[in-house]
């Protein structure tokens, strides 16, 4: 870049200085500040947390098969919500990419609008459609699908999932869409010209080719849905996800060590996903 | 004249795309109208409509808390704001106008708040403030929003910085203007619509926020966090018409923020 000036005077620390200031005291500092607290010993008797190295807040965590469970789950909806939300979002994100025409830019804004209008709301409302006495139900009885509400559809991992594939759906579409719209239009004429077929030009042409969009989707849907609380606690049921139990920890058993220790491992698996996908592209 | 082949491709994905929009707004708009609902339970369809809701929530006695927690709200949405265009718009410049030892770790690593999620960040603040000895409260929900609006508004900005020629400056320098000339009159206008664009997204970012807030937070607390503690505990439509209202503001102030990005397109 010859824009860029190799001199670095008095501009350059001012204006560096004070945004890495504010991060490294108030992000990167208490990263490290959890990585110690989650070695803290939690003095049961006095409710205190004394900093005196202990591995205990670990050992709960790996010792407890309901903790491995909890794990283990919230990683297969994570990871079920990632996968689902590739499939719906990958022909929306092609119709916005190669044939809605002038429509394109209302129809990004209209995939955008309700990933900003309230994170709260669009999950609240899960509530309202899947109680037994909600929308869905209402709809299923009319339409003589069902002939007596059912309770089924809500506080399961099922509520989780769907919640967590609507939530997140917008996050999904449009790395994809940017993706295809830098796809070379010639490429796919180039691929049939040589006698390729739809699927042998998907799968060896387009899909190479988007694979970073695709992947930067997947990291934001995947460490999205493995951090998620406010889903769990408003659809699911108990101690289901990471998450949850995390809060459960720090409110109503009150032992910040093992919060720190949790986070500390969803933090552990989420940089370990992130670099095997960046092995491919994620982050480019 | 030859006849066009029906194209299958865009028909089908049309339709799903139709689909998506719809269930991608369906929630939205039953949240909406619950928030008229007369019933004080889940019960649909709904018998009979009323907007007592949001009278209460903004004029009578019973609201009171939702209030206070609407003004809490706007009170950090905009400290945070402000603190975080003004440190995103320094250090866009550090990172597009300098070379460093570390400057794209230092780009990489500005972005981990916004790939790592609320609980993490919420935490670590939480026992790093119980360490260094700042308690829980306005102060430390303020930090904390600073912090996650600092990539966004940082990000939205230094995209900017990076497509404005530095020869504009340096025109503008060759001709005499000073340091606060070149910034007044050349810089500040050009990246004007970025900081706006970034900082209404911050704002919307920081009034939505439930996690982090959720953590620093003892006793009063934002509207998000309200509303959630409130309806976490049963169907609370006055809760429902405060957050309506919500839904309006930001999505006008979205709509607002993409209308100035694309003027400068």
């Amino acid at each position: 870049m010859a824009e860029t000036s190799k001199r670095k005077g008095l501009g350059f620390w001012a204006s560096f200085l004070p945004g890495f200031t504010w991060m490294t005291a108030f992000y990167f500092v208490p990263l490290g500040a959890l990585l110690a607290y989650s070695f803290y010993t939690h003095d049961r008797r006095t409710q205190k947390d004394l900093p005196i190295f202990t591995l205990d807040s670990f050992r709960w965590i790996f010792s407890s098969p309901t903790n491995i469970q909890v794990f283990l789950r919230t990683l297969r909806i994570a990871l079920t919500v990632t996968v689902i939300d590739v499939v719906v979002a990958f022909p929306v994100a092609y119709f916005l990419a190669f044939y809605a025409g002038r429509f394109k830019h209302m129809l990004l804004l209209l995939v955008l609008l309700p990933l900003w209008s309230s994170y709260l709301v669009r999950i609240y409302s899960w509530t309202l459609i899947l109680n037994s006495s909600g929308v869905l139900n209402w709809l299923l009885l009319k339409l003589g699908i069902l002939d007596h509400p059912s309770p089924d559809f809500i506080y399961n991992t099922f509520a989780i999932t769907l919640v967590l594939c609507y939530a997140w759906l917008p996050f999904m579409i449009l790395p994809l869409t940017s993706a295809l719209e830098r796809l070379p239009r010639r490429v796919l004429e180039a691929a049939a010209d040589l006698g390729a077929g739809p699927v042998r030009t998907f799968r060896k042409v387009v899909f190479p080719l988007v694979l970073p969009g695709l992947l930067a989707g997947c990291v934001s849907v995947f460490s999205l849905s493995t951090g998620d609380y406010v889903t769990a606690d408003l659809v699911g049921s108990g101690s289901s996800v990471v998450g949850k139990l995390i809060f459960d920890r720090f409110g109503t058993a009150a032992n910040w060590p093992q919060s720190a220790a949790l986070s500390l491992c969803v933090m552990l698996v989420l940089f370990i996903v992130f670099g095997i996908l960046s092995r491919f592209g994620a982050f480019d | 004249m030859r006849r066009q082949p029906i194209q299958w491709g865009k028909w089908i994905t049309g339709f799903i795309t139709a689909l998506v929009l719809v269930f991608l707004h369906i929630p939205i708009l039953i949240v909406i109208v619950f928030s008229f609902s007369d019933s004080t339970v889940i019960s649909f369809p709904i018998d009979h409509f009323t907007t007592k809701w949001y009278s209460r929530v903004f004029f009578e006695p019973g609201g009171e808390k939702l209030r206070a927690a609407l003004l809490n709200s706007l009170e950090v949405a905009t400290v945070a704001t402000l603190t975080s265009c003004v440190l995103g718009t320094m250090s866009a410049f550090a990172v597009q106008r300098y070379r460093f030892f570390g400057r794209s770790f230092f780009r990489v690593a500005v972005a981990v708040p916004l790939l790592l999620p609320g609980v993490v960040t919420g935490i670590a603040l939480l026992v790093y403030f119980r360490m260094i000895g700042i308690r829980q409260g306005m102060t430390a929900v303020m930090i904390g929003h600073i912090t996650f609006c600092f990539p966004v508004v940082f990000n939205t900005i230094a995209a900017r910085v990076a497509r404005l020629p530095r020869s504009l400056e340096e025109a503008a320098a060759d001709l005499g203007a000073n340091f606060l000339q070149r910034w007044t009159r050349v810089v500040f206008p050009s990246i004007f619509s970025a900081m706006l664009s970034g900082g209404l997204l911050a704002f919307t970012l920081s009034l939505d926020e439930i996690v982090v807030t959720y953590f620093l937070a003892s006793g009063s607390t934002t509207l998000p966090v309200a509303i959630y503690t409130g309806l976490r505990t049963g169907f609370k439509p006055d809760n429902l018409a405060i957050v309506t209202c919500i839904i309006a503001v930001s999505g006008l102030l979205i709509l607002l923020s993409q209308w100035l990005v694309r003027e400068r397109r």
